[in-house]
């Protein structure tokens, strides 16, 4: 053993005298032991984490030249705040890729906890005993609403100012203290830079830190049950008897630090292809309107959220106002996202993965995500006849799907689950391809056919 | 199956264009944006200062920024800058918002992103298609912008367009209508002709109109040219270094579990 070694050796045992470092680098990564079967699904969630780390660092730089200041630089019409967002497009040295790589990522967050959302709902990653992984998921998920529509107020934009005063505006609605709710959010009596400055305090620091904690919350509970996999086996089950390994099971580290860093590689040439070629995504991304300073006095002819918001307001749009109050709209969009928090006691099926599932679910799963890009595509389109019923109808099954759970998940015949895991099946992966091919083309026809009704 | 997939292919092929049209308004021309066309964009910039620049500010805008398109510094100051001397200084304009407000009815729009919120196509139309109106106050109307309170500041260069108009009858009301159906060119400016046979040629304006829109675009994003630069060179090494030794790195720790 050379010096430099021992020196080494020295320092992490007096390390590990004081702070269990190798202790806790055993137990969750070199002895973390994971299912040897994880197929592209289970990138995401490694990527979401990737993705927290590129917001929070272009965050920090962001913050060093953006301005939360709401008012009008003197003899023009553009605030402070607008201004300072192209200051840093223009003027800071490499301060367009790190403002690029901030909206982007933004987007690709949802991107890929949508997808790993996802996952867990075609696996059953949420069943027993990983019902705490899945809520601390969905307080995730939360924040990161929160934290994108907090975000989203800051560059000061039309579309910033109007969907922050029609989303403050839905806390009106509540019965009694409405009126003084959304006043106590805004500051103001409308969206002003009191709202300003308080989103962005709210974006950098609070929401942020809660986010982090729950992330390790997340992990943590994730690690204490272990992972599932995509055959729905339970790989503590088969140990091997002398050491206590499961069988299934292969250290976190190495395999699977290669094999997300191999997955980190391929998002980032999607990442970067956006970032530097395509940063608006057709106005997906960065919507047109949003480069129109804020004007308190223009109300835009339509307001559209983000496209990751556009389901849950598709929902909040097609639940009319009865009884002399729109509460019941806001209601819907906020039960359309706290019911998924439910799954793991709505889902009353024998097995987890969608292999071993009879097809009446896999019929209803497909229905389902109709139902959900169905309501995603409506959501960013102003609203019509027509369209309002289509988005009623989807709200249906979306619900339908949730609440119809308990009763669905015990019918039909679940097909023997095996023992062990299984190898990748090529077969399953082209009827994959096959139907990732069918939602893409469906929901491009069905944007083509929706534009005229 | 062959033949399904293909029938459902073609329908798509003829959807897709409605997916992107322009709802409500005309129908948008296509904007000869060119930027790397450095001639082109500098007559922009000319057009800009002279034409633009009195009313419109683009105050994000640095003017030695313009040294991007082949310029320099004596360059800029002599020909592009009328309301400051110092070259560092943003493009700005000495009328307030409050009083443009008050003289044009609404304030003249910072143009510094204009590009990117209404887009190329929409300048391009929108600045060829102003018409003589006289139920306007500035006595000008504009197809891409009704009832705009911009009076048509290229005129001399355009020349002076007409509306031409095509009475219809209305059959709920019985009443006869007036239908507004194009433009016609009835006086010449300096880049546009009308022969005798009535027939006019517009192409030197439609070319110098399409250098400014170019040059609205450069401006909304000075740095986009370099942006996608960089972005090859960052696509290369990741497809061709990153993911092929990532993906070998992987294969090589895996093959002791296969």
């Amino acid at each position: 053993m050379s010096k430099l070694e021992q020196i080494g050796k020295d320092t992490l045992q007096w390390v590990d005298d004081r702070f269990p470092l190798t202790a806790l680098w055993k137990e969750h990564v070199s002895e973390y032991y994971a299912p040897k079967n994880f197929n592209f699904w289970y990138f995401f969630g490694s990527l979401a984490l990737l993705v927290l780390v590129i917001q929070i660092v272009t965050g920090i730089f962001l913050t060093m030249n953006y301005k939360p200041d709401g008012n009008l630089i003197p003899g023009t019409n553009v605030s402070v705040a607008f201004a300072s967002v192209e200051y840093i497009m223009r003027d800071v040295g490499g301060g367009w890729v790190i403002r690029y790589m901030h909206s982007t990522g933004a987007s690709m967050f949802f991107v890929v906890v949508y997808l790993h959302m996802f996952r867990g709902l075609i696996y059953g990653s949420y069943q027993k005993p990983r019902e705490l992984v899945w809520i601390f998921g969905m307080l995730i998920f939360l924040c990161l609403m929160a934290e994108a529509f907090l975000g989203y107020l800051l560059p000061w934009g039309q579309m910033s100012f109007w969907g922050a005063q029609v989303i403050v505006n839905l806390f009106a609605s509540v019965p009694v203290i409405g009126p003084d709710l959304s006043e106590f959010i805004r500051g103001d009596f409308v969206v002003s830079d009191a709202t300003l400055n308080r989103f962005f305090a709210l974006h950098v620091i609070a929401v942020p830190l809660i986010l982090l904690a729950l992330v390790v919350a997340h992990l943590i509970a994730l690690h204490e049950v272990g992972s599932n996999n995509p055959d729905g086996v339970e790989i503590k089950k088969n140990k091997d008897p002398a050491t206590g390994i499961p069988l299934d099971g292969i250290p976190f580290h190495p395999y699977y630090t290669v094999k997300d860093v191999f997955g980190v590689a391929v998002f980032l040439v999607v990442f970067t292809t956006i970032v530097f070629f395509l940063p608006n995504v057709f106005g997906y991304f960065l919507e047109d309107n949003n480069f129109i300073p804020a004007d308190p006095l223009k109300t835009p002819p339509h307001i559209a959220p983000v496209w990751y918001f556009t389901p849950f307001y598709a929902i909040l749009r097609a639940i009319p106002s009865f009884l002399g109050t729109q509460v019941w709209g806001v209601l819907g969009m906020g039960a359309g996202v706290v019911v998924i928090a439910f799954l793991p006691w709505l889902d009353r099926s024998k097995v987890k993965s969608i292999r071993y599932r009879p097809t009446i679910f896999k019929v209803l799963l497909g229905l389902f995500l109709v139902a959900f890009i169905g309501l995603g595509i409506l959501g960013a389109l102003p609203p019509t006849g027509p369209r309002t019923t289509l988005s009623q109808i989807f709200s249906v099954m979306y619900f339908g799907f949730f609440l119809g759970m308990p009763y669905f998940s015990t019918l039909g015949k679940t097909l023997p689950v095996p023992e062990r895991v299984t190898d990748t099946n090529g077969k399953r992966q082209l009827h994959f391809v096959f139907w990732m091919l069918v939602a893409i083309i469906g929901s491009a026809v069905f944007t083509a056919l929706i534009q005229h009704i | 199956m062959i033949k399904h997939i293909r029938r459902f292919l073609a329908a798509l092929v003829l959807l897709a264009p409605a997916a992107f049209a322009n709802e409500g308004g005309i129908a948008l021309d296509k904007a000869p944006v060119n930027l790397r066309d450095v001639e082109g964009l500098q007559r922009g910039a000319q057009t800009f200062a002279n034409y633009c620049l009195s009313c419109h500010g683009a105050m994000n805008m640095r003017f030695n920024r313009l040294q991007a398109l082949g310029l320099t510094e004596e360059q800029i100051k002599k020909n592009l800058m009328f309301t400051t001397d110092k070259v560092g200084d943003q493009m700005r304009i000495a009328m307030p918002a409050a009083d443009a407000k008050a003289w044009f009815g609404a304030t003249p729009p910072d143009l510094s992103v204009i590009a990117r919120s209404r887009g190329a196509d929409w300048l391009y139309t929108y600045l060829r298609t102003f018409y003589r109106d006289d139920t306007r106050p500035t006595g000008w109307n504009n197809l891409a912008f009704d009832k705009v309170g911009m009076p048509h500041v290229l005129w001399e260069l355009q020349g002076i367009q007409e509306a031409e108009y095509k009475t219809v009858k209305n059959h709920e009301t019985g009443k006869e209508e007036h239908h507004l159906e194009g433009l016609k060119l009835v006086k010449p400016g300096l880049l546009t002709s009308i022969a005798e046979d009535g027939k006019y040629d517009q192409r030197e304006f439609d070319k110098r109109v399409g250098e400014l829109v170019s040059y609205l675009v450069f401006v909304s994003e000075p740095g986009q040219v370099k942006r996608e630069q960089i972005g090859y060179a960052v696509l290369l090494f990741l497809l061709f270094v990153l993911v092929p030794l990532t993906y070998l790195l992987k294969k090589e720790y895996w093959r002791d579990i296969h």
